[in-house]
């Protein structure tokens, strides 16, 4: 039944939320700590121990996976709602903070691809990640 | 008369409608998608960009600061697109990940899952301070944001951001997932974005879902599952990290 997906992710949001509130209690933060975190990582283990042991048919999985597909939709519906003209006034912080994260993380999949691998350690290195940098530091500044 | 029955209906039927419209933003967006771009810019990009160029529409038009839910006939958007549906469907992504799946694609994938939101924070919340923001609320926020444009305003929905802050963080973030669509495909020769190992730390380096599914896509689209994989954990990991470790740090360097 579908009912028990919608069910099983109601039951791993409010537990999510719940624990992300006694959590913001006890570290005396006014707010939700990695509620929504939580609850993720309850659907996750949950969902796989459900469905190690069978529990979840098909018609079950469907009422959690609508929810998933609909997430970009409200996603947008989230953005329709948000002060955009406020947040133009205040200059090009958002361009560049995006622009400044992708450059940074293109720059280190190179890096990290090479730490952890254990064969390879005279790879001829390439220099574009210098300059992926370079070009991230100057955006930065 | 008609226009008495429809303003009814529409506004009794708030989150009816607010599936209408939106339904009809994502169509447009997936159209202009195919047409213009040939799916390079995905549609959900479009679809986002669209949803703030409407807000900024709305915000002129009413004044307000919750953009198109200021107008009385779009109401019903601001439930489709408010905490509670948000959080639930969010937390709904999660499922179908697979944590034997991620053991497979080993410790590197984990690695690069914490490197990513690091890397995007710090270069996200340098940026903001280099822009005059020095409380810890806004420096996490728009930081965040960078991560993804979930976190983003999770985050910044858990701190209690001024709304301005928020609408910064999400478009930090839908610029993020922008740039790796289009740009990926010409920077992975570089970068050796060739195979499932790398796709994996990319997809853990990058993290924006939509981003890296497009984005691969567009280089090879075997690599696509590699790079979501990880990716798919970037936003839980983002969001548990966000108002937690990454706000405590933020507290305590800037009070």
């Amino acid at each position: 039944m579908i009912i028990y997906g919608v069910a099983l992710l109601s039951i791993c949001t409010l537990a999510g939320l719940f624990i992300g509130d006694l959590l913001g209690v006890l570290l005396g933060v006014p707010s939700n700590v990695g509620g929504v975190g939580i609850a993720m990582i309850l659907l996750i283990f949950g969902g796989g121990y459900l469905s190690k042991r069978g529990l979840l048919a098909g018609k079950t999985e469907q009422g959690i996976e609508f929810w998933s597909a609909i997430y970009i939709p409200i996603v947008v519906a989230m953005a329709a709602q948000q002060n955009v003209v406020g947040a133009l006034g205040s200059g090009p912080v958002a361009i560049l903070a995006g622009l400044a994260a992708v450059s940074l993380s293109f720059a280190m999949v190179p890096v990290l691809d090479r730490l952890g691998r254990p064969d390879v350690a005279a790879e001829k290195k390439p220099h574009e990640p210098g300059t992926a940098a370079q070009a991230t530091a100057s955006v930065q500044r | 008369m008609i226009i008495e029955s429809l303003t009814k209906v529409l506004n009794g039927y708030g989150l009816i409608s607010g599936f209408a419209v939106i339904g009809a933003t994502m169509w447009l967006s997936y159209w202009l998608s195919a047409k213009f771009t040939k799916g390079r810019l995905h549609g959900s990009a479009i679809a986002i960009l669209l949803g703030l160029v409407l807000s900024y529409v709305g915000g002129l038009y009413s004044g307000g600061q919750k953009g198109l839910v200021d107008i009385p006939l779009l109401s019903g958007i601001g439930i489709l697109g408010g905490a509670m549906l948000r959080d639930f469907a969010i937390i709904a992504t999660a499922f179908g990940v697979n944590p034997e799946e991620l053991k497979r694609a080993g410790v590197s994938g984990v690695i690069s899952l914490v490197f990513g939101i690091f890397v995007s924070f710090i270069a996200g919340a340098a940026v903001a301070f280099a822009f005059g923001y020095t409380d810890a609320v806004s420096l996490t926020t728009i930081g965040t944001g960078a991560v993804t444009y979930i976190v983003g305003p999770v985050t910044g929905a858990a701190l209690g951001a001024s709304s301005e802050v928020m609408a910064l963080s999400i478009a930090a973030g839908l610029i993020k997932a922008m740039v790796v669509m289009v740009a990926t495909p010409f920077v992975a020769p570089l970068i050796g974005l060739n195979n499932p190992r790398s796709a994996v730390i990319f997809g853990g380096l990058m993290g924006t879902s939509s981003g890296v599914a497009a984005g691969l896509a567009a280089t090879d689209p075997k690599l696509v599952p590699y790079g979501c994989l990880t990716a798919a954990f970037y936003t839980a990991l983002g969001c548990l990290l966000g108002p937690s470790l990454l706000y405590f740090m933020m507290r305590g360097l800037f009070g």
